[in-house]
């Protein structure tokens, strides 16, 4: 039997960027100060996530999706209002991107009343169903069915919408979703399956768990439409969902983008980060999805100096405020633990003690 | 009054709930155009059409969590497995998504969903296909689960919880499919929660459920030739379990014994016994006893299967040791 024994180095990135400017400004001005503007308080809330989680401030898991913005970014930016979303635990900067002020995710994080799921779900499951974020989801793969399951609702009600269901490259390896594609296919559903693909599913690379090495395979053999984007990118993947959007309201069926990224920080907040080079991450950092995005503001003139400061600040403002709301909120009354587990107002818990 | 069969009963369910809202729908293996592989669903794609009536690959983990996505988006979804055996492949998201998408999103996104299938033993089918999880998932908060007895209770059951907000876990049997009962003609509601008492009597209250209470039938009638009169109480929810009407017997007959077609270990024996001694203490005459499956896998040679099974001959001998008989 053939086993692989060498870990192969990480796969080398098409991105080679065009942040010479050369090229004409695809989008408006306003979306990409927009997109600056998101995706900064994204990167500036995480990293504030990041440096709060080691002061101890609250507890539980801390996945950071620093370096991965473009990817929540671009999709928000080409999503209509009605689709839905569903994610994984690395989902601190999906509400973000939906226009959900920080601070509730931040008091998420700490477990208040005031958090988006009520302090009930924490840092891995983010939920807001005014902007339709159907979390959030800690089972590595389960929000592939799921996702497949809100776009068949969709579908049955001929709405239109549809579901947008992120998952890291580890989760391609379950068998959840090849189950899936499969029934994604069969019945045409409007779903856009997104790999958020980071190349790491924590210590483990892509080429270790697979010879199927290009993602965009694993659709194919269901005879999903796929493609692979640079999820570096921020317009890129936008045009990407925007036409797999359009593809799926069209009743045309599933659409499967394998979008690269990378995560700049660890898997979560206690990864000492052997399984890859400094270089690589450098690699990475060279084309930092949201530096690519104020170099075309500035070399477009798109913003003063002082107009990017501006935004810089107000960034930072938010992220102080969201702090502040967070640690001022109150933590939930006891009695919170038997709310919300059944829709059934007086369920009879077994309870001995009180 | 009409006769109909427990399989009739569940159709009739189905077919109303899905007459009356739109939202609900039927996935899974061989429901649609081969009309069920037991035939609950009979007709069903016929009435309901393609949309409604969904034929699923064999993909349990696959296809329970796309009804969990739907549940979550708005429907109200039937899940049907071909046995709960099979549904081992799709606890994942029975038991991590729709018990927990309530508390997890806040209160924002419920999970109204019904799981259904076959459960139990049903003749030589060996171990894997022999299974019961009552316990399995009644052990499980978020979820509600309900083992009908009769073709009545399966109907009204059936109904309350494909409108009940709440995921839930609905064991039915294989064998039982057949089985004949009365029903009304009208629509009629059981409601979840409630146990029943499907014999009265002074000696010893026996609690069971599902299709193995038929044992406690037996018992009951050969123990009165003796003089015993055993009140027999269905759960018919195991969870949540109506612990009130189990104690309250208890209270009047001062003995218990419980019988249940699943393992002893961590079971719904276990639990009724828990409960009886820690709130009937003082009425108590004699031990909790109880009448399960062997603790073993279930084999399949008819000897094997005969040591295996809880039947009415131990349950008798369980009921006279608790009444000094
Ligand atoms: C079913 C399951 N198995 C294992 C885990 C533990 N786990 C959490 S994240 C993770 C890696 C997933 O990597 P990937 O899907 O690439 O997502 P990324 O973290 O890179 O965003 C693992 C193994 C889990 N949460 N769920
Ligand atoms: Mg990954």
């Amino acid at each position: 039997m053939a086993t692989k024994t060498v870990s192969k180095p990480a796969k080398k990135k098409t991105t080679v960027k065009k942040s010479n400017g050369v090229a004409k400004p695809e989008f408006s001005k306003e979306q990409y100060l927009k997109w600056y503007e998101d995706m900064l308080v994204m990167r500036k809330i995480e990293e504030k996530a990041g440096q709060l989680y080691i002061q101890q401030k609250f507890g539980g898991f801390c996945h950071l999706y620093i370096g991965q913005e473009a990817v929540v970014a671009g999709t928000m930016s080409a999503c209509e209002p009605g689709d839905k979303h569903i994610t994984a635990y690395r989902d601190h900067a999906h509400p973000i991107g939906l226009g959900i002020h920080p601070k509730y995710m931040m008091a998420e994080l700490y477990g208040k009343t005031t958090g988006m799921s009520k302090g009930k779900g924490g840092s891995m499951h983010m939920f807001h169903k005014d902007v339709n974020l159907m979390g959030g989801h800690g089972i590595v793969g389960a929000q592939i069915p799921m996702g497949a399951g809100i776009a068949f609702a969709e579908k049955y009600n001929e709405t239109g919408n549809v579901c947008f269901c992120s998952f890291g490259d580890g989760a391609a390896r379950q068998g959840a979703l090849h189950e899936t594609f499969n029934m994604a296919m069969m019945w045409s559903l409007p779903v856009v399956f997104i790999i958020e693909n980071n190349n790491y599913a924590m210590g483990t690379s892509i080429a270790r768990t697979t010879n199927v090495e290009d993602l965009a395979d694993i659709g194919k053999s269901y005879h999903m439409k796929s493609e692979t984007v640079d999820g570096m990118s921020v317009e890129a993947v936008h045009h990407a969902i925007a036409d797999a959007a359009e593809y799926c309201r069209k009743g045309k069926g599933p659409v499967l983008l394998n979008i690269e990224t990378y995560r700049y920080k660890g898997h979560s907040m206690s990864d000492p980060q052997k399984y890859r080079t400094k270089e690589e991450v450098e690699q990475y950092k060279a084309v930092d999805p949201i530096q690519q995005v104020l170099n075309t503001i500035k070399e477009n003139k798109f913003a003063t100096d002082a107009a990017v400061k501006k935004i810089q600040d107000k960034a930072k403002g938010i992220v102080e405020e969201s702090v502040k709301f967070a640690e001022e909120s109150p933590l939930p009354n006891r009695e919170e633990l038997y709310e919300d587990v059944y829709k059934q107002e007086d369920y009879p818990f077994v309870r001995e003690y009180k | 009054m009409k006769t109909v069969q427990f399989r009739e009963a569940l159709r009739e369910a189905m077919s109303e709930e899905m007459r009356s809202d739109e939202r609900v729908f039927l996935m899974g293996e061989e429901v649609a155009e081969y009309n069920g592989a037991y035939k609950v669903s009979q007709g069903m794609l016929d009435e309901f059409g393609p949309k409604r009536i969904i034929d699923t690959p064999i993909a349990e983990l696959g296809f329970a969590g796309i009804g969990v996505g739907a549940a979550m988006n708005g429907l109200r979804p039937i899940v049907e497995f071909m046995t709960w055996n099979f549904a081992i492949l799709a606890a994942d998201q029975i038991i991590n998504s729709a018990a927990k998408m309530l508390q997890m999103s806040g209160g924002q996104y419920g999970c109204p969903i019904v799981f259904r299938g076959g459960n139990g033993t049903a003749g030589q089918l060996a171990a894997t296909h022999s299974q019961s999880f009552e316990a399995f998932y009644a052990h499980v908060p978020g979820l509600k689960v309900i083992t009908p007895s009769n073709p009545y209770d399966a109907k009204g059951l059936l109904k309350a919880a494909i409108r009940d907000e709440d995921p839930v876990v609905f064991l039915e049997s294989e064998k039982m499919y057949g089985d004949k009962g009365e029903i009304p003609e009208n629509e009629y509601i059981v409601p979840i929660g409630i146990a029943d008492i499907k014999r009265s009597g002074s000696d010893v209250t026996i609690v069971s459920f599902g299709k193995i209470i038929k044992e406690a039938y037996k018992a009951a009638e050969e123990l009165s030739k003796d003089g015993i009169e055993c009140e027999i109480i269905d759960l018919r929810t195991i969870r949540p379990i109506d612990y009130n009407t189990v104690v309250e017997s208890v209270k009047k007959t001062n003995r218990c014994v419980v019988l249940e077609e699943s393992w002893p270990i961590a079971s719904i024996s276990s639990e009724i016994a828990y409960h009886v001694q820690r709130y009937a203490f003082d009425h108590l005459d004699a031990p909790v006893q109880r009448i399960t499956q062997s603790d073993t896998p279930f084999a399949f040679s008819p000897p094997l299967i005969e040591e295996a099974s809880p039947n009415a001959a131990r349950l008798i001998q369980a009921v006279k040791e608790v009444a000094y008989a």
